[in-house]
């Protein structure tokens, strides 16, 4: 087939071809990935936010793509501009019936609200969600518990603006209101119940974790750290603040490797929560140091002061309103709060939208103050 | 050139042909104790010899296999009894689930089955077993006229081994602090035993064994190297080239003495390699025995010692830019 000089002088020539063709190959793949790279830009593109001192590996790396997405929730967000009152309207409470929460607001105001809670709650079912498919007479009516639940968490929303701002506000004003645990679902995403024991055959600290469950972030860790910490006000910090401490595992002030782990089981939920490493916070070398903290330490620490409020005194208390498909699976707990409840995986909920500044209704438990 | 035949992970020499028995020579009976037929794998010639067999099989062995496969079997059922008996949540959850030590309320006393008692017995047929397991290196040698020196070496590993699971938790007053059994639990018992006692990295001993485990890697990898290097010259044959030294060695030692000014022997190098293994575990173990009974927070501790510099500077991103920044908010 071949011509027959072309025949004679592979013969003549005998080269081993498949090491050359197998470095061409090479370098030429190469070549042509960076091409593409620098022609398209690199699809893996990451950024990261500095966090400490150059040298200490201080930094929350994220990818490009996920990092400049706007939260998809963001677009769906309801708001409307307060109406100015000019004094001597008359007040919701005067004007229906039962108004527990909310009276001080003119009428405007409160259907405002209303209109507002039912866009971030209830889009779908609308007010009927609430206040039955009755007529407008009967929307005083605490038959259903959903409105008795709605009363408490718009009392938890002021309580939380009210008194929490060192924790919302740590950045710039965002305040919260119903949409920033809500999302438009009638039950929040991301909210928890108790599950330990989860490991049959077996009690004490076996007994609570090595599943992959949600609240173990499908890690092996213990599976009750919200429950303990995110409930009660127990002791998160295990390190012993000089070189040598006396003391044996089972001593009340000595930290064993147990509660070693629960406490880094609550603090990879911290993580996955906001979306962060470590060192958003901490300096890893000195998890313990003060002085080693970043500010954000100390808004998480507050946050988790805010959720432990929550839970025993908002949440917790609700469990006999609720009808039994809206407790927990295992032990038919009330749902409960924690920081992934807002944050869902952003650093900042709805990536630190100002959520309060059309609401004054829902930033203080008293009259609200218009300007 | 790239050779495939010599850039190869595979044994490229087989030696196939009559098995070779061992000896039986010195009145001690080793092929009463020796078990299988032996024959020949190709597939095993890959790796090693293609040999396969006989098998030693001493009162050491028996004893080893039997407690080993008590110990397996009980960390098996005790996994298996914590979901319920069901296979498929076995299956998937297996790399999860664990055997766990006592919790620390139950200090150096025997707890409760379910709490940790499972474990201490587990933990008793593992101590019979690895060291019957390491008894029999010791016995082996013997029988071959061989030095100590694998004896010793495992004897090296099987050091931390009691450290972590005995000597340290004696120490500590309490069970809770040995290891789980389990594929992920046993690792977060040990970030969890860093974070506990102020980063583990700060402890010098932890340094020593991190610098002999990659130096071991290293000086593994240099040596396998020189030797493929110059078997085309006879280099493999190691032994006779450590008393008679031929153009293998020479060019082995030319190369490593016009690279770094300094080379190993035939011989050296492989003094160099036994130690650096060996005071991996050794130096790792004395790090861990002194962890919570000595010093309870490595990084205090490094500062006491002046080795662990603070560095100038801010903490938190608000000082070197923003978070709306950061989400492509703004430039």
């Amino acid at each position: 087939m071949l011509p027959k000089w072309f025949d004679k002088w592979n013969a003549d020539n005998p080269t081993n071809v498949f090491g050359p063709a197998i470095l061409i190959g090479a370098v030429g793949g190469a070549v042509f990935a960076a091409i593409m790279i620098i022609s398209f830009g690199n699809p893996a593109q990451t950024a990261s936010l500095q966090t400490g001192p150059r040298g200490t590996g201080m930094s929350v790396p994220e990818f490009n793509v996920v990092r400049t997405a706007p939260d998809p929730t963001i677009e769906a967000y309801y708001t409307d501009t307060p109406f100015v009152p000019e004094g001597g309207e008359p007040l919701a409470r005067d004007i229906y019936e039962n108004v527990q929460v909310l009276g001080d607001l003119t009428e405007d105001n409160f259907n405002r609200v209303m209109t507002a809670i039912t866009q971030w709650v209830s889009p779908e079912q609308g007010c009927a969600y609430c206040h039955g498919d009755g007529d407008l007479e009967t929307y005083g009516a605490d038959d259903l518990y959903t409105k008795v639940v709605s009363r408490r968490m718009i009392q938890m929303t002021q309580n939380i603006n009210e008194n929490w701002g060192g924790h919302v506000n740590a950045v710039g004003e965002v305040g919260v209101n119903c949409y920033t645990c809500h999302r438009g679902l009638n039950v929040p995403s991301e909210i928890w119940f108790n599950i330990s024991p989860v490991n049959e055959a077996a009690g004490g600290w076996a007994s609570v974790q090595n599943r992959a469950t949600s609240i173990s972030q499908s890690t092996s860790l213990p599976s009750n750290a919200l429950e303990v910490y995110l409930t009660d006000y127990e002791a998160v910090n295990v390190h012993d603040l000089e070189s040598r401490v006396e003391g044996i595992p089972n001593d009340e002030e000595v930290a064993s490797i147990q509660k070693t782990e629960m406490t880094y089981s609550l603090m990879n939920y911290f993580s996955n929560s906001l979306g962060v490493n470590c060192v958003f916070c901490h300096n890893s070398r000195a998890f313990y140091d003060p002085e080693q903290h970043t500010p954000q330490w100390a808004t998480a620490l507050l946050g988790r002061q805010m959720v432990i409020e929550m839970n025993q005194e908002y949440l917790i208390p609700l469990e006999s309103e609720y009808p039994p498909e809206r407790l927990g699976p295992i032990y038919a707990d009330a749902p409960k709060a924690a920081c992934k409840t807002c944050h869902k995986g952003y650093q900042r909920p709805l990536q630190g939208m100002n959520v309060i500044a059309d609401w004054p209704e829902l930033a203080t438990s008293e009259a609200p103050v218009y300007e | 050139m790239w050779l495939p035949e010599y850039q190869n992970i595979f044994t490229q020499v087989q030696v196939q042909g009559k098995p070779e028995w061992g000896m039986d020579d010195q009145g001690n009976n080793m092929m009463e104790e020796r078990a299988g037929k032996p024959f020949f794998s190709t597939l095993v010639g890959l790796f090693g010899n293609a040999q396969v067999g006989p098998y030693y099989v001493g009162w050491t062995t028996l004893v080893a296999f039997a407690t080993g496969i008590a110990w397996f079997v009980i960390v098996g059922f005790n996994m298996l009894a914590q979901v319920g008996y069901s296979i498929p949540q076995f299956i998937r959850q297996l790399f999860w689930l664990a055997l766990e030590p006592p919790s620390p309320e139950y200090g150096l006393s025997m707890p409760p089955l379910d709490e940790g008692g499972w474990y201490i017995i587990a933990s008793f047929f593992l101590l019979v077993s690895v060291l019957c397991w390491l008894l029999r290196a010791y016995l082996l040698a013997q029988q071959h006229k061989m030095g100590k020196h694998i004896f010793w070496g495992f004897a090296a590993a099987v050091w931390l081994f009691l450290v972590l699971g005995l000597f340290r938790p004696v120490l500590m007053g309490s069970w809770s602090e040995a290891v789980p059994y389990g594929i992920f639990p046993h690792l977060d018992w040990t970030t969890a035993f860093s974070i506990r006692y102020g980063n583990l990295y700060y402890n010098p001993f932890h340094c020593l064994s991190i610098v002999f485990l990659y130096g071991s890697v290293l000086l593994f990898c240099m040596h396998g190297g020189t030797i493929l290097a110059v078997t085309r010259y006879g280099g493999d044959r190691e032994l006779e080239q450590i008393y008679d030294r031929g153009t293998a060695t020479e060019r082995a030692a030319l190369f490593w003495r016009w690279t770094m000014g300094f080379n190993a022997t035939m011989e050296g190098i492989h003094r160099w390699a036994w130690w650096f293994a060996v005071l991996t575990p050794i130096t790792g173990g004395i790090g861990i025995l002194l962890t919570g009974t000595v010093v309870d927070n490595w990084f205090i501790w490094a500062q006491e010692h002046n080795f662990a510099p603070m560095y100038d500077g801010s903490y938190g991103y608000a000082d070197y830019g923003s978070y709306e920044a950061f989400i492509g908010k703004e430039d």
